[in-house]
């Protein structure tokens, strides 16, 4: 009955299988984080001192846009979409995702966009080099002939993110075991199953404004041309619309892997289960309320300025009612501190305060000095690092032994973690300082009086690299030689993939186990 | 095993750590910038007051919260023997803390939304300036009076790349500031004649985008006379860092002054035009109008840059004939991102630079232009 992969190359190439293709997704993100790590630190490198030393101007613009994109599109989320593959049949018992061969078909896709869009740094006339909001005009009648590619490469992404997100639908809604109901669902797979939702919902908005793009460069339409009769400020508008529901589909499957791993480490039940699901909820619907906040400077009348700035400031109150719960979870447990709590605690803190810079956005009249500023780039960095790297670090540690059977080790792990920590805070920290001095962001070279919190910045972000090389080698010494872990890997945790022995077998749940 | 690692850690990092902060704290705190300029206008003082306020609710909100977080981590461990207690529900504490945070945002939400309408308020100004965004540059047209003038980057490009020292204002100077009065209501119409730039003063509180096809209106009483600088906002291409913003408050009879001063530049150059000069006097004129209006895109030495802004040698505009040539540079290439010079140069500076370029870096068409013949060719003859 139970039979195990095929061998060689064939094996990853033509697997259905959740598991091949959730690690097929991981080391797909590593591979992209590395690479847009490495833009980062060239961005880093040149704003060490003020004056320009290492890279010119328009390929800095192309390192400033191409960061974006592949940390965006192919670090943050095929990492997810891998963790959902892993994770989602296991936690709900069921035998593998419910549209296998899409899935395979999601998965194998990306590499050939995210190639074709890396192809485009050896182009003539360079990568995109307009920001990874790429706002029109410059995007369309003056941008680099590769633009094309860049639009051809966003809708193979978008295809592969909308074939993932019904994937994930059609298991969780179809695919439950016997007694599973919605509300007994792990918090990941019900993170997982609105970010879903919200993905279906925007991706199309996103190939729609590319495709308007293609059609300005390309077929003589003036969609996001003054001159003939577009309107620049509708691109932002359709942008954003997809845009901010974009950073949920980046945070909200964090919520659900620090909902994990808080309660097993405080050995202490998640405190506020169904208010958790319906803070989700409320989040991700208000979503799709707040876009404009992103344009506060464009001009918009003050009625819309109000509307946006109020809708903006009430997620404050699901997101605190999310770190409210986090918190009572862990008061009066029994905690200790291993590698993925300390990252899940970092979370928590380190994304709280990215919501408090975010409260300040909100506040129109404020932003109109915040806006474009390295305070924004803080603002956002606040909450994708440790909101988006963090929870995916957290959830590999805590996760790895079930996947590999080995557990890593927990020095290096800690290490791993405080130079991370570290590096992050280094980083990120002074961009408040340097944006509300007054430096502009996207800029290669800057006045003197900026040049002291630069240069904190880049050296946190050499370390914060340096992490992640540890981190690289921490993954593979525990896949090749670590210690044998246990099925349970951890003091008692909750949840259906710990019933499975480590590493999990190639196919689990071929029969539906029985729930509760 | 793993507490020796950890102490090893601590030991190892803590130096570092306290180093780096001591050294920066101790010599940098006299000189470092580190918060929201206060302004020289109502709207940003207004706006550092808000920016305070909601400063310090979030450090009294992060105290709370991270008090009882860090509390937990260092009473409820598990080291310390504790027995986990089972609670995971309280419908009155899940209604108080989102009852307690609603309010809050409501006491934020009111001095905002007040200063957001004075902000809006453009109203009965006392003068305009029409602000005009361009690849790299700002226009500024006094819409009163008959004065509009380019305002480039002045710092030179040996600073930036390192072969000088940089000076203090260092790309925050510009050739030409817009001089404004002090204690008039000033309203700013922004747009721009590519792509989305924005017009951003720190000091007065203002930042507007500058948008292709669109006015966007701004406004600012500065209280005191100075200088005050900023920076473009918005990216808008390869040298969006290199397009700041000098804004010069004047007493009102100094700027009158001055006012008048650029009525009669203007004129003295438009009697330019009819003027014809000697090659040597256009070659030369070109060459300072060429580092300053075309060195971005085409370059210093005219080999442009592959792919994006063309070379001007075989096969351009540069060496074929002139008429053509003037063309381009008076009405740009439509779709592309070579804008039409004909309106922010004058005729005697397309005439120049038109003879350097046909002459400089091996083009040697020996031709020139004279001032009358952009001024025919703007005519339509």
């Amino acid at each position: 009955m139970a039979h195990g992969p095929a061998k060689g190359i064939t094996r990853w190439l033509y697997t259905t299988n959740h598991k091949d293709i959730g690690s097929m997704y991981l080391w797909f993100s590593f591979a992209m984080f590395f690479l847009g790590g490495i833009f980062a630190l060239v961005i880093r490198a040149e704003l060490f001192q003020p004056g320009l030393q290492i890279v010119e101007p328009n390929f800095f613009n192309q390192m400033t846009t191409m960061h974006g994109l592949i940390m965006v599109f192919g670090a943050v989320m095929p990492a997810f979409v891998g963790l959902a593959n892993w994770m989602i049949p296991m936690m709900v018992g069921a035998p593998d995702m419910a549209l296998p061969r899409m899935n395979n078909w999601s998965f194998w896709i990306l590499p050939f966009a995210f190639l074709m869009l890396v192809s485009t740094l050896f182009m003539q006339g360079g990568a995109p080099n307009f920001g990874w909001t790429f706002y029109a005009p410059l995007s369309t009648t003056y941008a680099p002939p590769s633009v094309t590619f860049f639009i051809f490469a966003i809708h193979i992404m978008g295809a592969s993110s909308i074939m993932g997100a019904i994937n994930i639908i059609a298991t969780i809604l179809n695919m439950r075991a016997p007694g599973m109901t919605l509300m007994k669902m792990p918090l990941f797979v019900w993170t997982w199953l609105i970010t879903a939702y919200l993905l279906i919902a925007v991706m199309p908005v996103l190939a729609g404004v590319v495709t308007m793009m293609l059609m300005d460069i390309h077929f003589g339409t003036s969609f996001f041309d003054a001159a003939g009769g577009g309107d620049p400020v509708l691109f932002q508008h359709v942008f954003w619309f997809f845009g901010h529901p974009e950073v949920y589909i980046m945070i909200l499957p964090a919520f659900g892997i620090v909902s994990a791993i808080i309660p097993t480490f405080a050995r202490k039940p998640l405190f506020g289960y169904s208010s958790m699901v319906y803070a989700t909820a409320s989040i991700a619907f208000l979503s799709f309320i707040v876009w404009a906040h992103h344009m506060f400077t464009v001009g918009m009348p003050i009625a819309g300025e109000l509307f946006f700035m109020y809708a903006t400031m009430l997620i404050a109150v699901p997101t605190g009612v999310k770190v409210f719960n986090w918190v009572a979870t862990m008061f009066r447990g029994a905690m200790t501190f291993e590698t993925p709590m300390l990252f899940a605690v970092a979370f928590v803190i380190l994304f709280t305060i990215g919501g408090f810079s975010g409260l300040m956005l909100a506040i129109a009249p404020a932003d109109f000095q915040y806006h474009d500023t390295y305070f924004v780039v803080a603002h956002f960095h606040y909450v994708l690092v440790p909101g988006a790297i963090f929870s995916i670090t957290a959830a590999v540690y805590y996760w790895l032994p079930k996947w590999c059977g080995h557990m890593y080790n927990e020095a290096m792990g800690k290490a791993h973690f405080w130079l991370a920590f570290i590096g992050l805070n280094l980083t990120f920290f002074p961009m408040h300082f340097s944006g509300l001095a007054g430096m502009p962001r996207r800029i290669p070279d800057y006045h003197m009086m900026f040049a002291d919190w630069n240069m904190l910045s880049s050296v946190g972000a050499f370390l914060f690299g340096g992490a992640q090389v540890l981190f690289l080698y921490i993954v593979v010494s525990t896949i090749l030689k670590g210690k044998k872990a246990t099925a349970e890997v951890w003091d008692n945790p909750e949840g259906l993939e710990w019933t499975v022995p480590s590493p999990a077998p190639y196919h689990t749940f071929s029969t539906p186990p029985e729930v509760k | 095993m793993l507490k020796r690692a950890h102490r090893l850690f601590a030991w190892l990092l803590a130096p570092a750590v306290l180093m780096i902060s001591y050294q920066t704290l101790a010599e940098k705190a006299e000189s470092l910038k580190f918060n929201m300029t206060e302004g020289v206008t109502p709207v940003s003082r207004e706006i550092q007051s808000l920016h305070m306020e909601m400063f310090w609710w979030c450090v009294a909100i992060g105290v709370v919260v991270f008090g009882i977080m860090f509390y937990s981590m260092i009473m409820h461990r598990k080291s310390r023997g504790v027995k986990p207690a089972n609670f995971h529900e309280s419908t009155g504490l899940e209604i108080l803390w989102t009852a307690i945070p609603l309010v809050i945002l409501v006491i934020m939400a009111i001095p905002a939304t007040k200063s957001l309408i004075e902000l809006y308020d453009s109203e009965e100004a006392d003068m305009t300036v029409l602000i005009t965004g361009y690849q790299w540059r700002w226009e500024y047209d006094y819409v009163e009076s008959d004065v509009s003038f380019f305002s480039n980057l002045s710092t030179p490009r040996d600073e930036i790349n390192g072969y000088a020292p940089k000076n203090p204002n260092y790309l925050l100077e510009v050739d030409e500031p817009l001089v404004v009065p002090v204690g008039q209501k000033i309203r700013f119409l922004v747009t721009a004649s590519d792509v989305i730039h924005s017009w951003w003063v720190p000091d007065l509180g203002v930042k507007r985008d500058a948008i292709p096809g669109f006015i966007n209106d701004a406004w600012a009483v500065i209280e005191e006379p100075g200088i005050y600088r900023g920076q473009c906002a918005e990216l808008c291409g390869k040298d969006h860092g290199f397009m700041p913003i000098v804004v010069e408050a004047k007493p009102q009879a100094e700027y009158e002054a001055w006012l008048e001063e650029k009525r009669a530049e203007a004129e003295a150059l438009a009697a330019l035009t009819e003027k014809t000069f000697t090659f040597d006097e256009l070659y030369e004129r070109g060459e300072k109008v060429y580092g300053q209006w075309c060195a971005a895109c085409h370059q210093a030495d005219g080999s442009g840059i592959p792919g994006t802004f063309p070379a001007l040698h075989d096969g351009s505009k540069a060496v074929g004939p002139i008429e053509e040539h003037i063309d381009v540079v008076v009405n740009g290439v439509p779709g592309t991102a070579m804008q039409a010079f004909g309106e922010q140069l004058s005729e005697v500076d397309i005439a120049a630079v038109v003879t350097y370029e046909r002459n400089a870096w091996g083009n040697n068409m020996g031709d020139q232009a004279q001032p009358i013949d952009i001024y025919n060719h703007k005519q339509g003859n």
